[in-house]
Protein backbone atom coordinates (compact mmCIF):
# COMPACT_ATOMS: atom_id res chain seq x y z
CA UNK A 1 0.00 0.00 0.00
CA UNK A 2 1.16 3.64 -0.78
CA UNK A 3 2.60 5.46 2.27
CA UNK A 4 0.25 8.39 1.33
CA UNK A 5 -2.92 6.19 1.61
CA UNK A 6 -2.43 5.89 5.23
CA UNK A 7 -1.17 9.49 6.04
CA UNK A 8 -4.39 10.97 4.39
CA UNK A 9 -6.44 7.89 6.62
CA UNK A 10 -4.99 9.58 9.89
CA UNK A 11 -5.84 12.90 8.92
CA UNK A 12 -9.66 11.99 8.68
CA UNK A 13 -11.14 13.20 11.44
CA UNK A 14 -10.79 16.64 11.19
CA UNK A 15 -13.43 16.26 9.02
CA UNK A 16 -12.64 19.41 6.83
CA UNK A 17 -10.58 19.72 3.78
CA UNK A 18 -10.85 16.09 2.62
CA UNK A 19 -8.47 16.03 -0.10
CA UNK A 20 -8.48 12.77 -2.33
CA UNK A 21 -4.91 12.33 -2.68
CA UNK A 22 -5.01 8.36 -2.34
CA UNK A 23 -3.41 6.71 -5.08
CA UNK A 24 -2.01 9.96 -6.40
CA UNK A 25 1.85 9.18 -4.90
CA UNK A 26 3.30 5.98 -4.41
CA UNK A 27 6.62 4.43 -2.67
CA UNK A 28 9.20 3.22 -4.60
CA UNK A 29 9.65 -0.53 -3.57
CA UNK A 30 13.33 -0.01 -4.08
CA UNK A 31 14.53 2.99 -3.62
CA UNK A 32 11.61 3.86 -1.11
CA UNK A 33 11.25 7.36 -2.00
CA UNK A 34 8.00 9.03 -2.84
CA UNK A 35 6.95 9.64 -6.27
CA UNK A 36 3.99 11.46 -8.28
CA UNK A 37 1.97 8.89 -9.54
CA UNK A 38 1.83 10.61 -12.74
CA UNK A 39 5.36 11.29 -13.06
CA UNK A 40 5.51 7.23 -12.97
CA UNK A 41 2.94 6.72 -15.48
CA UNK A 42 4.95 8.97 -17.86
CA UNK A 43 8.21 7.05 -17.21
CA UNK A 44 6.61 3.77 -18.50
CA UNK A 45 6.55 2.84 -14.90
CA UNK A 46 9.57 3.08 -14.11
CA UNK A 47 11.39 5.16 -11.01
CA UNK A 48 12.60 8.36 -12.17
CA UNK A 49 15.33 8.34 -9.29
CA UNK A 50 16.58 4.72 -9.52
CA UNK A 51 15.23 3.71 -12.24
CA UNK A 52 13.45 0.30 -10.99
CA UNK A 53 11.33 -1.54 -13.53
CA UNK A 54 7.83 -1.53 -11.98
CA UNK A 55 5.30 -4.52 -12.81
CA UNK A 56 2.86 -3.23 -15.64
CA UNK A 57 -0.56 -4.88 -16.09
CA UNK A 58 -0.84 -6.78 -19.30
CA UNK A 59 -2.61 -3.91 -21.29
CA UNK A 60 -0.29 -1.24 -20.12
CA UNK A 61 1.95 -3.39 -21.71
CA UNK A 62 0.94 -3.53 -24.84
CA UNK A 63 -0.09 0.26 -24.90
CA UNK A 64 3.46 0.58 -23.92
CA UNK A 65 4.76 -1.68 -26.59
CA UNK A 66 2.91 -1.14 -30.09
CA UNK A 67 2.72 2.09 -31.69
CA UNK A 68 0.56 4.76 -30.89
CA UNK A 69 -0.96 2.11 -27.60
CA UNK A 70 -3.48 0.87 -30.26
CA UNK A 71 -3.78 -3.14 -30.91
CA UNK A 72 -6.55 -5.17 -31.10
CA UNK A 73 -6.85 -8.23 -29.16
CA UNK A 74 -7.59 -12.09 -29.89
CA UNK A 75 -8.51 -14.95 -27.82
CA UNK A 76 -10.07 -13.03 -25.15
CA UNK A 77 -12.85 -15.44 -24.39
CA UNK A 78 -10.85 -18.52 -23.54
CA UNK A 79 -12.12 -19.41 -19.83
CA UNK A 80 -10.88 -22.65 -17.90
CA UNK A 81 -13.32 -25.40 -17.33
CA UNK A 82 -11.39 -26.01 -13.75
CA UNK A 83 -11.15 -29.64 -15.03
CA UNK A 84 -10.12 -31.20 -11.78
CA UNK A 85 -12.84 -29.24 -9.68
CA UNK A 86 -9.52 -28.42 -7.65
CA UNK A 87 -10.19 -27.10 -3.78
CA UNK A 88 -7.50 -26.25 -1.48
CA UNK A 89 -8.23 -23.53 1.06
CA UNK A 90 -10.28 -21.97 -1.26
CA UNK A 91 -12.30 -23.37 -4.44
CA UNK A 92 -9.92 -22.75 -7.64
CA UNK A 93 -13.17 -21.49 -9.41
CA UNK A 94 -13.71 -19.44 -6.90
CA UNK A 95 -10.17 -17.91 -7.36
CA UNK A 96 -11.18 -17.52 -10.64
CA UNK A 97 -14.23 -15.56 -10.45
CA UNK A 98 -12.79 -13.38 -8.25
CA UNK A 99 -9.54 -12.42 -9.97
CA UNK A 100 -11.87 -12.09 -13.23
CA UNK A 101 -13.68 -9.77 -11.59
CA UNK A 102 -10.48 -7.43 -10.04
CA UNK A 103 -8.65 -8.00 -13.71
CA UNK A 104 -11.60 -7.32 -16.35
CA UNK A 105 -9.54 -10.58 -17.78
CA UNK A 106 -10.98 -14.27 -18.57
CA UNK A 107 -7.54 -15.36 -17.52
CA UNK A 108 -3.64 -14.68 -17.17
CA UNK A 109 -3.03 -13.55 -20.89
CA UNK A 110 -3.67 -10.86 -23.39
CA UNK A 111 -3.11 -11.86 -27.35
CA UNK A 112 -2.95 -8.71 -29.38
CA UNK A 113 -2.00 -7.77 -32.73
CA UNK A 114 -0.47 -4.34 -33.65
CA UNK A 115 2.82 -2.50 -34.92
CA UNK A 116 5.76 -1.94 -33.52
CA UNK A 117 7.46 1.06 -35.24
CA UNK A 118 5.57 0.48 -38.36
CA UNK A 119 6.74 -3.70 -38.25
CA UNK A 120 2.98 -5.65 -37.70
CA UNK A 121 3.73 -8.15 -34.62
CA UNK A 122 1.83 -10.76 -32.24
CA UNK A 123 2.09 -10.31 -28.96
CA UNK A 124 0.84 -12.48 -26.19
CA UNK A 125 0.95 -10.52 -23.05
CA UNK A 126 1.05 -12.03 -19.41
CA UNK A 127 -1.28 -10.35 -16.40
CA UNK A 128 0.91 -10.89 -13.07
CA UNK A 129 -2.15 -10.16 -11.18
CA UNK A 130 -4.42 -13.07 -12.25
CA UNK A 131 -3.30 -15.98 -10.17
CA UNK A 132 0.66 -14.79 -10.11
CA UNK A 133 0.21 -15.02 -14.27
CA UNK A 134 0.14 -18.88 -14.21
CA UNK A 135 -0.21 -21.20 -16.88
CA UNK A 136 -2.72 -23.40 -17.15
CA UNK A 137 -4.92 -24.74 -20.25
CA UNK A 138 -5.79 -21.02 -20.91
CA UNK A 139 -2.43 -19.43 -21.19
CA UNK A 140 -1.26 -22.43 -22.57
CA UNK A 141 -4.01 -22.50 -25.54
CA UNK A 142 -3.66 -18.70 -25.95
CA UNK A 143 0.15 -19.01 -26.53
CA UNK A 144 -0.35 -21.79 -28.79
CA UNK A 145 -2.57 -19.91 -31.49
CA UNK A 146 -0.44 -16.62 -31.16
CA UNK A 147 2.59 -18.53 -31.89
CA UNK A 148 0.53 -20.67 -34.34
CA UNK A 149 -1.02 -17.31 -35.82
CA UNK A 150 2.39 -15.81 -36.08
CA UNK A 151 3.86 -18.53 -38.13
CA UNK A 152 0.60 -18.90 -40.80
CA UNK A 153 0.82 -15.03 -41.07
CA UNK A 154 4.61 -14.60 -40.96
CA UNK A 155 4.49 -11.85 -38.85
CA UNK A 156 6.80 -12.12 -35.75
CA UNK A 157 5.82 -12.91 -32.35
CA UNK A 158 6.46 -11.47 -28.98
CA UNK A 159 5.59 -12.80 -25.69
CA UNK A 160 5.95 -10.77 -22.65
CA UNK A 161 6.80 -13.07 -19.62
CA UNK A 162 5.02 -12.42 -16.06
CA UNK A 163 4.63 -15.57 -14.55
CA UNK A 164 5.12 -17.88 -11.34
CA UNK A 165 5.05 -20.94 -13.69
CA UNK A 166 1.97 -23.67 -14.48
CA UNK A 167 -0.62 -23.16 -12.70
CA UNK A 168 -0.85 -26.00 -9.65
CA UNK A 169 -5.01 -25.87 -9.96
CA UNK A 170 -5.06 -27.34 -13.28
CA UNK A 171 -2.31 -30.15 -12.70
CA UNK A 172 -0.54 -32.04 -14.91
CA UNK A 173 -3.05 -29.97 -17.53
CA UNK A 174 -0.58 -27.33 -16.65
CA UNK A 175 2.17 -29.04 -16.87
CA UNK A 176 0.74 -30.29 -20.46
CA UNK A 177 0.98 -26.87 -21.71
CA UNK A 178 4.87 -26.61 -21.76
CA UNK A 179 4.83 -29.14 -24.27
CA UNK A 180 2.39 -28.29 -26.27
CA UNK A 181 3.88 -24.28 -26.73
CA UNK A 182 7.00 -25.57 -26.86
CA UNK A 183 6.19 -27.58 -29.85
CA UNK A 184 3.99 -25.10 -31.83
CA UNK A 185 7.61 -23.35 -31.06
CA UNK A 186 9.41 -25.61 -32.81
CA UNK A 187 6.95 -25.42 -35.94
CA UNK A 188 7.73 -21.65 -35.71
CA UNK A 189 11.43 -21.98 -35.84
CA UNK A 190 11.00 -24.02 -39.19
CA UNK A 191 9.07 -21.50 -40.88
CA UNK A 192 11.89 -18.69 -39.74
CA UNK A 193 9.44 -16.34 -38.34
CA UNK A 194 10.83 -14.40 -35.37
CA UNK A 195 10.05 -15.09 -32.14
CA UNK A 196 11.37 -12.58 -28.98
CA UNK A 197 11.19 -13.56 -25.48
CA UNK A 198 10.93 -10.48 -23.15
CA UNK A 199 11.12 -11.88 -19.61
CA UNK A 200 9.92 -9.28 -16.96
CA UNK A 201 9.62 -9.27 -13.23
CA UNK A 202 8.86 -12.40 -12.00
CA UNK A 203 9.88 -15.27 -14.62
CA UNK A 204 10.16 -18.71 -12.99
CA UNK A 205 9.30 -22.31 -13.04
CA UNK A 206 7.66 -23.77 -16.48
CA UNK A 207 7.44 -20.29 -18.21
CA UNK A 208 10.81 -19.84 -17.97
CA UNK A 209 10.92 -23.65 -18.59
CA UNK A 210 9.60 -23.41 -21.60
CA UNK A 211 8.59 -20.52 -24.15
CA UNK A 212 10.67 -17.88 -22.06
CA UNK A 213 14.12 -19.68 -22.89
CA UNK A 214 12.95 -20.11 -26.45
CA UNK A 215 13.06 -16.77 -28.70
CA UNK A 216 15.46 -16.11 -31.18
CA UNK A 217 16.73 -13.71 -28.55
CA UNK A 218 15.83 -13.79 -24.93
CA UNK A 219 15.85 -10.58 -23.47
CA UNK A 220 14.70 -8.84 -19.84
CA UNK A 221 14.37 -6.06 -18.20
CA UNK A 222 16.53 -4.68 -15.55
CA UNK A 223 16.38 -6.53 -12.08
CA UNK A 224 13.55 -9.32 -12.99
CA UNK A 225 13.53 -12.25 -11.26
CA UNK A 226 14.53 -14.84 -13.42
CA UNK A 227 14.79 -18.73 -12.93
CA UNK A 228 13.45 -22.53 -12.66
CA UNK A 229 13.06 -22.73 -9.21
CA UNK A 230 11.89 -20.27 -6.92
CA UNK A 231 14.67 -18.98 -4.16
CA UNK A 232 12.92 -19.76 -1.34
CA UNK A 233 13.10 -23.88 -2.97
CA UNK A 234 16.24 -23.17 -3.26
CA UNK A 235 17.19 -21.95 -0.01
CA UNK A 236 15.72 -25.27 1.88
CA UNK A 237 17.54 -27.21 -0.55
CA UNK A 238 20.62 -26.51 -0.40
CA UNK A 239 20.56 -24.70 3.32
CA UNK A 240 22.21 -21.49 2.59
CA UNK A 241 21.23 -18.05 2.40
CA UNK A 242 21.21 -16.75 -1.62
CA UNK A 243 24.00 -14.35 -2.64
CA UNK A 244 23.06 -10.80 -3.37
CA UNK A 245 21.48 -10.45 -6.85
CA UNK A 246 21.14 -14.80 -7.30
CA UNK A 247 18.31 -15.08 -10.14
CA UNK A 248 17.98 -11.40 -11.71
CA UNK A 249 18.59 -10.47 -15.19
CA UNK A 250 21.70 -9.07 -14.71
CA UNK A 251 23.06 -12.65 -13.01
CA UNK A 252 21.72 -14.45 -15.68
CA UNK A 253 23.14 -12.30 -18.20
CA UNK A 254 26.49 -12.25 -16.38
CA UNK A 255 26.20 -16.35 -16.65
CA UNK A 256 24.83 -16.05 -20.58
CA UNK A 257 21.76 -17.11 -20.29
CA UNK A 258 20.47 -13.94 -21.59
CA UNK A 259 20.67 -12.23 -24.96
CA UNK A 260 20.33 -8.67 -23.76
CA UNK A 261 19.12 -6.69 -20.60
CA UNK A 262 17.65 -3.69 -22.04
CA UNK A 263 15.80 -0.67 -20.30
CA UNK A 264 12.04 -0.55 -20.82
CA UNK A 265 12.54 2.86 -22.46
CA UNK A 266 14.68 0.85 -24.85
CA UNK A 267 12.62 -1.69 -25.43
CA UNK A 268 10.89 -1.09 -28.50
CA UNK A 269 13.90 0.24 -30.57
CA UNK A 270 15.78 -2.77 -29.27
CA UNK A 271 12.95 -5.21 -30.51
CA UNK A 272 12.74 -3.17 -33.36
CA UNK A 273 16.37 -3.48 -34.66
CA UNK A 274 16.21 -7.08 -33.97
CA UNK A 275 13.34 -7.49 -36.29
CA UNK A 276 15.05 -5.80 -39.09
CA UNK A 277 17.96 -7.96 -38.79
CA UNK A 278 15.20 -10.98 -38.83
CA UNK A 279 12.76 -9.60 -41.55
CA UNK A 280 13.97 -10.31 -45.26
CA UNK A 281 14.29 -6.91 -46.81
CA UNK B 1 -10.64 -47.99 9.13
CA UNK B 2 -11.31 -48.36 5.39
CA UNK B 3 -11.10 -51.69 3.48
CA UNK B 4 -7.88 -50.98 1.32
CA UNK B 5 -6.05 -50.38 5.32
CA UNK B 6 -8.04 -53.14 6.46
CA UNK B 7 -6.48 -55.27 3.69
CA UNK B 8 -3.09 -53.92 4.05
CA UNK B 9 -3.08 -54.63 8.13
CA UNK B 10 -4.39 -58.30 7.09
CA UNK B 11 -1.63 -58.30 4.49
CA UNK B 12 1.16 -57.40 6.70
CA UNK B 13 0.36 -59.92 9.44
CA UNK B 14 0.31 -62.67 7.07
CA UNK B 15 3.27 -61.83 5.70
CA UNK B 16 4.72 -62.06 9.22
CA UNK B 17 3.40 -65.62 9.62
CA UNK B 18 5.24 -66.37 6.15
CA UNK B 19 8.25 -65.21 7.49
CA UNK B 20 8.04 -67.36 10.47
CA UNK B 21 6.98 -70.61 9.00
CA UNK B 22 9.63 -70.14 6.20
CA UNK B 23 12.15 -70.33 9.09
CA UNK B 24 10.57 -73.25 10.92
CA UNK B 25 9.07 -75.25 7.53
CA UNK B 26 12.41 -76.97 6.46
CA UNK B 27 11.40 -80.21 4.96
CA UNK B 28 7.78 -80.70 6.68
CA UNK B 29 5.37 -81.28 4.07
CA UNK B 30 2.65 -79.65 6.47
CA UNK B 31 4.11 -76.40 6.88
CA UNK B 32 4.56 -76.28 3.64
CA UNK B 33 1.30 -77.08 2.35
CA UNK B 34 0.48 -74.24 5.12
CA UNK B 35 2.90 -71.72 4.04
CA UNK B 36 1.56 -72.66 0.07
CA UNK B 37 -1.93 -71.62 1.24
CA UNK B 38 -0.67 -68.44 2.54
CA UNK B 39 1.37 -67.51 -0.51
CA UNK B 40 -1.97 -67.63 -2.59
CA UNK B 41 -3.07 -65.35 0.09
CA UNK B 42 -1.08 -63.00 0.29
CA UNK B 43 -1.05 -62.41 -3.51
CA UNK B 44 -4.84 -61.95 -3.71
CA UNK B 45 -4.72 -59.26 -0.90
CA UNK B 46 -1.81 -57.71 -2.25
CA UNK B 47 -4.19 -57.15 -5.72
CA UNK B 48 -6.82 -55.87 -2.90
CA UNK B 49 -4.59 -53.62 -1.89
CA UNK B 50 -3.36 -51.82 -4.50
CA UNK B 51 -6.92 -51.88 -6.48
CA UNK B 52 -8.11 -49.54 -3.71
CA UNK B 53 -5.07 -47.43 -3.47
CA UNK B 54 -5.50 -43.90 -3.07
CA UNK B 55 -3.35 -41.34 -4.38
CA UNK B 56 -1.21 -41.00 -1.48
CA UNK B 57 -0.49 -44.27 -1.01
CA UNK B 58 0.18 -44.08 -4.72
CA UNK B 59 2.92 -42.00 -4.26
CA UNK B 60 4.68 -43.47 -1.47
CA UNK B 61 4.47 -46.86 -3.85
CA UNK B 62 5.88 -44.87 -6.60
CA UNK B 63 8.52 -43.60 -4.08
CA UNK B 64 9.28 -47.30 -2.66
CA UNK B 65 12.84 -47.49 -1.73
CA UNK B 66 13.06 -51.25 -3.60
CA UNK B 67 11.29 -50.16 -6.39
CA UNK B 68 12.78 -50.96 -9.57
CA UNK B 69 14.87 -47.98 -11.48
CA UNK B 70 16.06 -47.04 -14.84
CA UNK B 71 18.92 -49.50 -14.52
CA UNK B 72 17.41 -52.11 -12.98
CA UNK B 73 14.87 -52.12 -15.88
CA UNK B 74 17.72 -51.37 -18.57
CA UNK B 75 19.53 -55.02 -17.30
CA UNK B 76 16.23 -56.72 -17.66
CA UNK B 77 14.95 -55.04 -20.72
CA UNK B 78 17.40 -54.63 -22.92
CA UNK B 79 21.33 -55.81 -23.92
CA UNK B 80 24.32 -55.05 -25.20
CA UNK B 81 23.88 -51.78 -22.69
CA UNK B 82 26.71 -49.58 -23.54
CA UNK B 83 26.97 -45.81 -21.42
CA UNK B 84 27.21 -42.53 -23.09
CA UNK B 85 28.15 -39.82 -20.69
CA UNK B 86 28.73 -36.34 -20.61
CA UNK B 87 26.85 -32.95 -22.05
CA UNK B 88 30.18 -31.85 -23.65
CA UNK B 89 30.10 -28.40 -22.20
CA UNK B 90 30.35 -28.88 -18.41
CA UNK B 91 30.04 -31.92 -16.83
CA UNK B 92 28.74 -35.94 -16.93
CA UNK B 93 25.23 -36.39 -14.48
CA UNK B 94 25.15 -39.20 -12.92
CA UNK B 95 21.23 -38.26 -12.41
CA UNK B 96 20.63 -39.16 -16.02
CA UNK B 97 21.60 -42.27 -17.63
CA UNK B 98 22.13 -42.67 -21.52
CA UNK B 99 23.31 -45.51 -23.68
CA UNK B 100 22.83 -47.50 -26.40
CA UNK B 101 20.93 -50.96 -26.17
CA UNK B 102 19.64 -53.88 -27.87
CA UNK B 103 15.82 -54.22 -27.66
CA UNK B 104 15.47 -57.63 -29.01
CA UNK B 105 17.79 -57.61 -31.19
CA UNK B 106 17.33 -53.75 -32.70
CA UNK B 107 19.32 -50.93 -31.67
CA UNK B 108 18.23 -48.44 -29.64
CA UNK B 109 18.50 -45.73 -27.48
CA UNK B 110 17.63 -45.68 -23.50
CA UNK B 111 17.90 -42.71 -21.69
CA UNK B 112 16.43 -42.48 -18.11
CA UNK B 113 16.53 -40.24 -14.54
CA UNK B 114 18.69 -42.65 -12.13
CA UNK B 115 17.74 -42.72 -8.31
CA UNK B 116 20.53 -44.44 -5.77
CA UNK B 117 19.54 -48.01 -4.06
CA UNK B 118 22.12 -47.28 -0.61
CA UNK B 119 22.77 -43.91 0.79
CA UNK B 120 26.37 -43.22 -0.73
CA UNK B 121 24.45 -44.26 -4.58
CA UNK B 122 21.56 -41.78 -3.46
CA UNK B 123 23.72 -38.79 -3.03
CA UNK B 124 26.20 -39.46 -5.77
CA UNK B 125 22.71 -40.15 -8.54
CA UNK B 126 21.86 -36.75 -6.44
CA UNK B 127 18.41 -38.27 -5.46
CA UNK B 128 17.43 -38.34 -9.05
CA UNK B 129 17.02 -35.09 -9.60
CA UNK B 130 19.28 -33.82 -13.02
CA UNK B 131 21.15 -30.55 -13.18
CA UNK B 132 21.06 -28.81 -16.65
CA UNK B 133 23.45 -31.17 -17.80
CA UNK B 134 21.81 -34.17 -17.88
CA UNK B 135 19.35 -32.42 -19.77
CA UNK B 136 21.76 -31.80 -22.20
CA UNK B 137 23.23 -35.31 -22.07
CA UNK B 138 20.07 -36.67 -22.80
CA UNK B 139 19.30 -34.57 -26.17
CA UNK B 140 22.45 -35.31 -27.42
CA UNK B 141 21.92 -38.63 -27.32
CA UNK B 142 18.49 -38.21 -28.45
CA UNK B 143 20.24 -36.36 -31.45
CA UNK B 144 22.73 -39.09 -31.97
CA UNK B 145 19.81 -41.87 -32.33
CA UNK B 146 17.99 -39.50 -34.24
CA UNK B 147 21.06 -39.15 -36.96
CA UNK B 148 21.24 -42.53 -37.22
CA UNK B 149 17.57 -43.77 -37.10
CA UNK B 150 17.56 -45.71 -33.92
CA UNK B 151 13.97 -45.24 -31.59
CA UNK B 152 14.27 -43.83 -28.43
CA UNK B 153 13.03 -45.28 -24.97
CA UNK B 154 13.02 -43.17 -21.74
CA UNK B 155 12.64 -43.93 -18.38
CA UNK B 156 11.15 -41.32 -15.91
CA UNK B 157 11.77 -41.37 -12.29
CA UNK B 158 12.46 -37.97 -10.54
CA UNK B 159 11.04 -36.15 -7.96
CA UNK B 160 11.95 -32.75 -10.47
CA UNK B 161 15.17 -31.09 -11.54
CA UNK B 162 17.60 -29.98 -9.10
CA UNK B 163 16.52 -26.67 -7.66
CA UNK B 164 20.17 -25.92 -6.77
CA UNK B 165 22.22 -22.96 -7.28
CA UNK B 166 24.58 -24.12 -9.78
CA UNK B 167 21.45 -25.59 -11.69
CA UNK B 168 19.73 -21.96 -12.21
CA UNK B 169 23.55 -20.47 -12.58
CA UNK B 170 24.07 -23.03 -15.63
CA UNK B 171 20.33 -22.61 -17.22
CA UNK B 172 18.05 -25.32 -15.64
CA UNK B 173 15.25 -23.79 -17.24
CA UNK B 174 17.17 -23.04 -20.87
CA UNK B 175 17.96 -26.86 -20.49
CA UNK B 176 14.88 -28.09 -20.01
CA UNK B 177 13.08 -25.93 -22.56
CA UNK B 178 15.66 -26.63 -25.26
CA UNK B 179 14.54 -30.55 -24.54
CA UNK B 180 10.60 -29.98 -25.18
CA UNK B 181 11.14 -28.14 -27.82
CA UNK B 182 13.92 -30.47 -29.95
CA UNK B 183 12.28 -33.45 -28.63
CA UNK B 184 8.90 -32.13 -30.41
CA UNK B 185 10.69 -32.38 -33.94
CA UNK B 186 12.81 -35.71 -33.96
CA UNK B 187 12.56 -37.56 -36.05
CA UNK B 188 12.81 -40.79 -34.90
CA UNK B 189 9.81 -43.13 -32.45
CA UNK B 190 9.80 -41.93 -29.15
CA UNK B 191 8.51 -43.91 -25.89
CA UNK B 192 8.64 -42.65 -22.95
CA UNK B 193 7.09 -44.58 -19.70
CA UNK B 194 7.10 -43.18 -16.20
CA UNK B 195 8.56 -45.69 -13.94
CA UNK B 196 8.02 -43.69 -10.69
CA UNK B 197 8.02 -40.41 -9.86
CA UNK B 198 7.31 -37.66 -12.87
CA UNK B 199 8.44 -34.96 -11.36
CA UNK B 200 7.14 -31.97 -13.36
CA UNK B 201 9.22 -29.81 -15.97
CA UNK B 202 12.07 -32.44 -14.60
CA UNK B 203 10.11 -35.10 -16.38
CA UNK B 204 8.52 -33.75 -18.81
CA UNK B 205 12.27 -32.88 -20.40
CA UNK B 206 12.55 -36.57 -21.33
CA UNK B 207 8.73 -37.32 -21.77
CA UNK B 208 8.05 -35.45 -25.08
CA UNK B 209 7.27 -38.30 -26.79
CA UNK B 210 4.82 -40.60 -29.67
CA UNK B 211 3.38 -42.54 -26.45
CA UNK B 212 3.68 -41.88 -22.81
CA UNK B 213 3.25 -45.29 -20.67
CA UNK B 214 2.38 -44.80 -16.64
CA UNK B 215 3.17 -47.89 -14.56
CA UNK B 216 0.27 -48.82 -12.35
CA UNK B 217 1.83 -47.26 -9.78
CA UNK B 218 3.48 -44.14 -10.64
CA UNK B 219 2.82 -40.57 -10.34
CA UNK B 220 2.84 -37.37 -12.41
CA UNK B 221 2.34 -33.90 -10.98
CA UNK B 222 2.99 -30.48 -11.40
CA UNK B 223 4.39 -29.85 -7.90
CA UNK B 224 5.43 -32.61 -5.76
CA UNK B 225 2.17 -33.08 -2.89
CA UNK B 226 4.37 -31.66 -0.23
CA UNK B 227 5.12 -28.72 -2.50
CA UNK B 228 1.75 -28.02 -3.34
CA UNK B 229 0.76 -28.66 0.39
CA UNK B 230 2.79 -26.11 1.72
CA UNK B 231 2.11 -22.96 -0.82
CA UNK B 232 -1.96 -23.88 -1.14
CA UNK B 233 -2.51 -25.51 2.92
CA UNK B 234 0.62 -23.49 3.33
CA UNK B 235 1.29 -26.86 5.33
CA UNK B 236 3.44 -29.48 4.05
CA UNK B 237 1.78 -32.00 6.00
CA UNK B 238 -1.51 -31.43 3.99
CA UNK B 239 0.21 -33.75 1.43
CA UNK B 240 -2.43 -36.19 1.23
CA UNK B 241 -4.85 -33.72 0.23
CA UNK B 242 -2.86 -32.18 -2.23
CA UNK B 243 -1.92 -35.62 -4.14
CA UNK B 244 -5.81 -36.45 -3.90
CA UNK B 245 -6.87 -32.38 -5.30
CA UNK B 246 -4.28 -32.64 -8.30
CA UNK B 247 -4.90 -36.12 -9.81
CA UNK B 248 -1.52 -37.42 -10.04
CA UNK B 249 -2.12 -41.12 -10.45
CA UNK B 250 -1.76 -43.17 -13.42
CA UNK B 251 -5.65 -44.04 -13.70
CA UNK B 252 -6.54 -40.31 -13.21
CA UNK B 253 -3.87 -39.53 -16.31
CA UNK B 254 -5.26 -41.98 -18.06
CA UNK B 255 -8.91 -40.70 -17.47
CA UNK B 256 -7.88 -37.39 -18.48
CA UNK B 257 -5.96 -38.40 -21.78
CA UNK B 258 -2.76 -37.41 -20.67
CA UNK B 259 -0.84 -40.03 -21.41
CA UNK B 260 -1.44 -43.11 -23.52
CA UNK B 261 -1.27 -46.33 -21.40
CA UNK B 262 -1.18 -47.54 -17.98
CA UNK B 263 1.64 -50.72 -17.41
CA UNK B 264 0.26 -53.41 -14.80
CA UNK B 265 2.61 -53.82 -12.25
CA UNK B 266 3.13 -57.52 -10.45
CA UNK B 267 0.44 -57.41 -7.44
CA UNK B 268 1.10 -55.20 -4.66
CA UNK B 269 3.28 -53.32 -6.97
CA UNK B 270 6.94 -53.06 -8.76
CA UNK B 271 8.83 -53.45 -5.71
CA UNK B 272 7.78 -57.31 -4.86
CA UNK B 273 9.31 -58.64 -8.03
CA UNK B 274 11.59 -56.63 -10.72
CA UNK B 275 11.64 -59.46 -12.90
CA UNK B 276 7.82 -59.33 -13.91
CA UNK B 277 7.32 -55.65 -13.34
CA UNK B 278 9.99 -55.47 -16.17
CA UNK B 279 8.36 -58.50 -18.07
CA UNK B 280 4.97 -56.61 -18.20
CA UNK B 281 6.55 -52.83 -19.22
CA UNK B 282 9.17 -55.03 -21.87
CA UNK B 283 5.59 -56.62 -23.73
CA UNK B 284 4.41 -52.46 -23.75
CA UNK B 285 7.31 -51.37 -24.85
CA UNK B 286 7.22 -53.86 -27.99
CA UNK B 287 3.79 -53.29 -28.98
CA UNK B 288 4.10 -49.90 -28.84
CA UNK B 289 7.26 -49.43 -30.72
CA UNK B 290 5.65 -52.07 -33.58
CA UNK B 291 3.28 -49.20 -34.23
CA UNK B 292 5.50 -46.35 -34.00
CA UNK B 293 7.93 -48.36 -36.49
CA UNK B 294 5.04 -48.50 -39.09
CA UNK B 295 4.87 -44.39 -39.51
CA UNK B 296 6.97 -42.62 -41.67
CA UNK B 297 9.42 -39.88 -39.77
CA UNK B 298 7.19 -37.38 -41.33
CA UNK B 299 3.88 -38.62 -40.35
CA UNK B 300 6.01 -39.71 -36.46
CA UNK B 301 6.52 -35.77 -36.46
CA UNK B 302 3.09 -34.66 -37.48
CA UNK B 303 1.23 -37.17 -35.51
CA UNK B 304 3.05 -36.21 -32.02
CA UNK B 305 2.85 -32.48 -32.93
CA UNK B 306 -1.10 -33.28 -32.98
CA UNK B 307 -1.00 -35.43 -29.68
CA UNK B 308 0.34 -32.60 -27.68
CA UNK B 309 -1.31 -29.83 -29.65
CA UNK B 310 -4.78 -31.72 -28.86
CA UNK B 311 -3.99 -32.75 -25.50
CA UNK B 312 -5.07 -30.95 -22.05
CA UNK B 313 -7.54 -29.12 -23.55
CA UNK B 314 -9.66 -27.56 -20.62
CA UNK B 315 -11.34 -24.36 -21.61
CA UNK B 316 -14.38 -22.74 -23.52
CA UNK B 317 -14.68 -19.98 -25.54
ZN1 LIG C 1 13.25 4.14 -7.03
Amino acid sequence: MTWFKRQSGDLEPSGEKKVRTEGLWVKCEDCRQIIWKKDLDANLNVCPKCQHHFRVDARTRLAQLLDDGEYTTDDLKLASTDPLKFTDLKKYSDRLTKTRKDTGLKDAIVNARGKLNGQPVIVSSMEYAFIGGSMGSVVGEAITRAVERATDLRIPLLIVSASGGARMMEGVISLMQLAKISAALARMDDARVPYISILTDPTTGGTTASFAMLGDLNIAEPGALIGFAGPRVIEQTIRQKLPGGFQRSEFLLEHGMLDAVVHRKDLKNYIARALEFMMPN
Amino acid sequence: MDSAEQSKRELEDIERQVRHLEKAAGENQDARRQLQTLQEQIEALRRQVTTHLGPWQRTELARHPQRPYTLDYIERIFADWSEIHGDRGFSDDPAIVCGMAKFHGEDVAVIGTQKGRDAKQRVYRNFGMPNPEGYRKALRVMRIAEKFRRPIFTLVDTPGAYPGLGAEERGQAEAIAHNLREMARLRVPIVATITGEGGSGGALAIAVADRVLMMENSIYSVISPEGCASIMWRDASKRELAAAAMKITAEDLSQFRLVDEVVPEPPGGAQNDWDAAARMLDERLQANLAQLKAKSPEELAAQRYDKFRGIAQAFTE
